[in-house]
C-alpha cells in the first residue's frame, strides 16, 4: 500500500513465504521468532548483518518479486525459543479460540 | 538454504499458511529514484512500542471486547529515543526482548553505522511504530494511515520504507 502511493519499500520477515504470496516488492527472510526482526538484544553484529541484508536487496532488487534469505541461525535453542515468543496471557482471538473449542455443558 | 517462515508458529498453523494462496493482484513496484548510497530510509515496525511519557498506547482494551479488531493508529519514534522512554502495548507477542533492547525491531544502532560507513544516505529522524494485529483487508490503512504516513514520508524527503512485521 505504502509502495503504491510512491514510496519503495523493503519487507524483512520472519515469514517470507507469506510475504510473496502478498506480492510485496522486495522481501528479506529471516528464520526468527516473532517479536524480534533484527535479533537478541544488544546483538549488533546479527542487527547489521539483517540490516545489511536489506540494503543489499535495495540495491540488487530490479523488478517485484525479489527475495533474500539471511543465513543467520537463532542464538537460542529451538525449545526454548518457540515458546518465549508467546505472550503471557492468550491474546484475545486466541482466548476467543480456546473458549469456543471447549466442550460445552 | 532457505528460511522457513513457519519455524516458531505452533504446528497447527503451518498447514493454514502454506495452503494459503497468493493474491491475484499484480505486484505493486515503485523503483529507487536514486542509490540507495544517497537514500534516506526510514524504519517501521509493527511491533505495537510507543513513547511511554508523551504517546497512548494501542488500545487493548477494545480489542479485548471485540477479538477481531486491532487498533489501526500509528506513534511516531524519533531516531533520538532512550530505551527508558519506550513501552509496548501488543497483546500477540512477548515484550521483554524489545523493552531490553529496543534495536531488535527498530534497528537504529545498525543503520546508523550504514550511514557512517556510507552504504545508505541516511537514517531518516523518524521511525514509525504500529500494532500488526489488524483487520485483513487493512480498510483504514488503505483509506487513512497510509496516506497520511506517505505525506509525511515525503515532507521528510524519506526516499525509502523499511517494514519490519513483528
Amino acid at each position: 500500500m505504502i509502495e503504491g502511493l510512491g514510496i519503495p519499500t523493503v519487507t524483512v520477515t520472519m515469514m517470507p513465504d507469506l510475504a510473496q504470496k502478498f506480492r510485496l516488492s522486495r522481501v528479506v527472510g529471516v528464520e526468527f521468532p516473532f517479536g524480534h526482526s533484527f535479533g537478541t538484544p544488544h546483538n549488533d553484529d546479527l542487527m547489521l548483518q539483517v540490516s545489511r541484508a536489506a540494503v543489499q536487496a535495495l540495491s540488487e532488487a530490479g523488478e517485484p518479486g525479489y527475495r533474500l534469505d539471511v543465513v543467520a541461525e537463532w542464538p537460542v535453542p529451538l525449545e526454548v525459543a518457540y515458546k518465549t515468543w508467546h505472550p503471557p496471557k492468550a491474546s484475545p482471538i486466541v482466548a476467543q479460540m480456546l473458549k469456543r473449542a471447549q466442550p460445552q455443558g | 538454504m532457505a528460511v522457513d517462515s513457519y519455524k516458531f508458529l505452533p504446528r497447527s498453523m503451518r498447514a493454514m499458511y502454506e495452503s494459503m494462496v497468493a493474491v491475484e493482484e499484480p505486484p505493486v513496484w515503485t523503483a529507487l529514484t536514486k542509490p540507495v548510497e544517497r537514500c534516506s530510509i526510514a524504519l517501521m515496525t509493527s511491533a505495537g512500542v510507543f513513547l511511554k511519557d508523551s504517546q497512548e498506547g494501542f488500545d487493548e482494551e477494545r480489542e479485548w471486547r471485540e477479538p477481531t479488531w486491532g487498533d489501526p493508529t500509528y506513534r511516531v519514534i524519533p531516531r533520538a529515543v532512550r530505551q527508558e522512554q519506550i513501552g509496548c502495548s501488543h497483546l500477540h507477542i512477548n515484550h521483554t526482548d524489545l523493552l531490553e533492547d529496543l534495536d531488535v525491531v527498530l534497528p537504529f544502532r545498525a543503520f546508523t553505522t550504514l550511514e557512517a560507513e556510507g552504504r545508505i544516505g541516511r537514517l531518516a529522524d523518524e521511525a514509525y511504530s504500529f500494532m500488526g494485529y489488524q483487520d485483513r483487508r487493512l480498510e483504514e490503512w488503505r483509506t487513512v494511515q497510509g496516506p497520511e504516513l506517505v505525506t509525511r514520508l515525503k515532507e521528510q524527503a524519506v526516499d525509502v520504507l523499511l517494514l519490519a512485521p513483528a
